[in-house]
């Protein structure tokens, strides 16, 4: 390889300056507003000037860790979204292998059932399920004889009809992406391990596995800051959090304890906790890759 | 890795930077405010936004009447009048208040959210004692429109709830309306026993201003005011028997939590709409929707009885207003149109129109007279009614759903009336004190 000299980084950097700046205004100011704010009592009193702004330091991160009901939300927003994660994971590259394996015709229709869910927009995906799950006049009680069954009042089973419906409208991703990937691998690779006589489960771990890995640690971190940031869904499906608050994911918890509220500063401060968790999250996972042997 | 290592000094030195800045320098964020114009225009468009409705051809056919009044009286004045969604009110009005220029000269709004729009520096103070109708409006209901002993806001219409009951059920199992508070549960109890398919009394989990009247008539309140604060009673032992009354009737037996944890009020009258509720408190604004329901001709309405026989419980005092924004450029303008439409004539046109309840005594005593209907309403009403907490954290203990929370927690999470009560007043105080 050829070694930069100093004259080619400046170059380098004239050339990337724009998209620098693009960067700066567009990711840069929003996440130094939301920091800012995060430090001030701002509510609506103060964004219309009718009280003065009081600097608060760090006491709205102090209240919102010294909050039990933070901890109990944050816990209940992991577990979602893990759940969340592996079943998008396991049903998209499930239904992924199975593309492959199936006639043009069933692959077609298979893609475009998975493009419909994929094109749904959250807010009608979740009442068109709300719908079907009816206690009274929904479709699925119908079918199965439970009519009057309340699926979004007990925690886990409301809980596990919103998990589905969040892995329904985001397997396509993930799907359509490994499918791609899975294509991608040339057919001399897959047939000199047929000829050294490498049985099928073999090859998927031993060759098809380590090629498609970019694309699967891609598509998971996609799905952890999806499905970690989940709010229609919730909101949309068990009205706002559940039964006294019991199904509350943190953006949910975030929009109702602040944004309703008007306590734009808790709020930002929940923004910029979630956002430096996502942060870690994501680091973590790419750490645990690289000890793996994996470079980047 | 190294990138990763990057990343995370780029944070830590962002938020360093950002606190030093922010707390030494007067780098802050933004603030803009309706600060008040000073002109005083007398021609061109008054803007007036009004909620919307399910239901609002009556109700756009009555403003349009005034409307053309006002512009006939009013040479060079247009008035332009738009529809606002009551679920995202808040939003509206949050941008409203922070951008005059996109705001209305008059507005209709919830009397609950009053408090918080006027700390928000929304609303200007309104004048009246030129407004000969102004002396007729009923006391406790023009109250809902002030703050600290201001005038902000001229009542428009009244929100009252009462029991609504299904006179064929009643009729058929040999029944009275309740005349005392606790013949409520015990009475819906005996419905649902013979008759399951039906909710004793549709009463949802969500459905706060069915219960405070239980809370109220039991000596309980919301808050009391100390001092200029306001402290959270919901934890006290009256607060309690009345929460534990009403918590009772979302029960298995009377209305399944599957069913009505959930509900809030507009849900808890479908219920009754749709037949498969005996009973439910329901609003005079619901009785137009109930008689076009399968309900219709077979119910009755008495007030929410109270703890002893032949008194009436508190009822909430719902209900909208009009008032002037701060930000108005045609302030004489405003004054008059909201004295127009919010006056004697067209608030019993808003009657005949939408069944809204008037705030004027007088109106309210000729209508009772003509509308035997509305009777059990104007005697909840005259009996004397409560209101939430005047503050501006109202709107806040609201948002997060405190009391809601509270009447679930008990009646569907099965968690203990008196822990979730103290909870529920520790957030209040929180709250208030913020």
């Amino acid at each position: 390889m050829m070694r930069a000299t100093k004259g080619d980084g400046r170059i380098a950097f004239a050339y990337l300056t724009p998209a620098l700046l693009l960067l700066v205004g567009l990711l840069g100011y929003p996440i130094y507003q939301l920091v800012l704010i995060s430090l001030f009592d701002y509510g609506q009193e103060q964004v219309s000037g009718g009280v003065p702004l009081t600097f608060l330091g760090l006491e709205n991160y102090a209240n919102l860790l010294a909050d039990a009901k933070f901890w109990s939300v944050l816990g209940q927003t992991v577990g979602f979204a893990a759940v969340c994660v592996i079943g998008t994971l396991v049903v998209g590259a499930a239904l992924a292998v199975l593309a492959t394996r199936v006639r043009t015709w069933a692959r077609l229709t298979l893609f475009l059932a998975a493009l419909g869910a994929w094109a749904t927009p959250a807010v009608a995906g979740s009442t068109i399920w709300l719908f079907l799950f009816d206690a009274n006049f929904g479709f699925v009680n119908e079918v199965l004889g439970t009519t009057g069954f309340s699926w979004t009042y007990d925690r886990w089973v409301a809980f596990g009809l919103v998990a589905a419906q969040v892995i329904w409208c985001s397997f396509p991703f993930v799907m359509v992406t490994l499918y791609a990937g899975i294509k991608a691998i040339p057919g001399e690779v897959l047939e000199a391990a047929a000829l050294d006589g490498a049985s099928a489960l073999r090859t998927a771990r031993s060759v098809m596995l380590p090629l498609l890995r970019p694309l699967l640690i891609v598509v998971t971190i996609q799905s952890i800051i999806w499905d970690f940031k989940v709010f229609t869904q919730i909101y949309i499906m068990t009205n706002g959090g559940g039964i006294a608050g019991r199904n509350l994911v943190l953006n949910v918890y975030a929009y109702q304890q602040a944004f309703a509220a008007s306590e734009y500063g808790l709020g930002a401060s929940i923004g910029v906790v979630t956002t430096v968790l996502l942060l870690l999250v994501t680091l973590g996972y790419l750490r645990a890759l690289k000890k793996s042997g994996e470079t980047l | 890795m190294r990138v990763a290592k990057r990343v995370a000094a780029v944070a830590a030195g962002l938020a360093v930077t950002v606190l030093a800045t922010a707390g030494l320098s007067g780098c802050a964020p933004v603030q803009s405010g309706p600060a008040a114009t000073g002109t005083d225009q007398q021609t061109g468009q008054l803007r007036v936004w009004l909620f919307d409705e399910v239901n609002r051809g009556p109700k756009e056919a009555v403003v349009k009447e005034a409307v053309t009044e006002f512009q006939n009286a009013h040479q060079g004045v247009t008035v332009d009048v738009q529809y606002i969604q009551v679920q995202s009110r808040a939003e509206r009005f949050k941008a409203a208040f922070s951008d005059p220029k996109s705001a209305p000269d008059v507005a209709e709004f919830g009397n609950t959210d009053l408090a918080g729009y006027v700390s928000g520096g929304g609303f200007a103070e309104l004048d009246l004692s030129s407004w000969a109708e102004a002396k007729d409006l009923l006391p406790t209901v023009a109250d809902t429109g002030k703050v600290d002993g201001k005038t902000y806001g001229v009542p428009w219409y009244v929100g009252i709830r009462a029991l609504y009951y299904r006179t064929d059920v009643f009729t058929e199992l040999g029944l009275k309306p309740p005349t005392k508070l606790d013949e409520i549960a015990p009475l819906a109890r005996q419905i649902r026993a013979a008759k399951p398919d039906l909710l004793g009394i549709s009463a949802g989990g969500k459905y706060t201003y069915a219960a405070m009247p239980f809370v109220w008539a039991n000596g309980g309140d919301i808050a009391r005011e100390d001092g200029g604060k306001y402290v959270s009673t919901i934890d006290s032992t009256e607060s309690k028997a009345g929460l534990r009354q009403y918590t009772e009737l979302i029960s298995d037996d009377i209305c399944p939590p599957a069913q009505c944890a959930g509900n809030g009020g507009d849900a808890s009258v479908e219920a009754f709409r749709a037949g498969k509720a005996a009973m439910v408190i329901g609003g005079d604004f619901n009785r137009k929707s109930v008689d076009a329901s399968t309900a219709a001709g077979k119910y009755a309405v008495v007030p929410v009885p109270g703890t002893t026989a032949g008194s009436i419980a508190p009822a909430f005092a719902g209900g909208n207003l009009l008032g002037v924004m701060k930000g108005s450029e045609r302030k004489t303008l405003a004054n008059q149109f909201l004295q127009l439409l919010g006056g004697k004539q067209y608030q019993r046109k808003m009657f005949d129109a939408m069944g809204n309840m008037p705030t004027f005594g007088d109106v309210q005593n000729d209508l009772a007279k003509a509308n035997p209907v509305v009777e059990p309403f104007i005697k909840t009403l005259n009996a004397g009614t409560k209101f939430v907490p005047v503050t501006p954290n109202w709107a806040k203990i609201d948002a997060q759903a405190v009391l809601p929370t509270l009447l679930q927690e008990v009646a569907a999470a099965g968690n203990d009336l008196d822990t979730a009560a103290k909870k529920a007043a520790d957030a209040m105080n929180a709250a208030f004190s913020s």
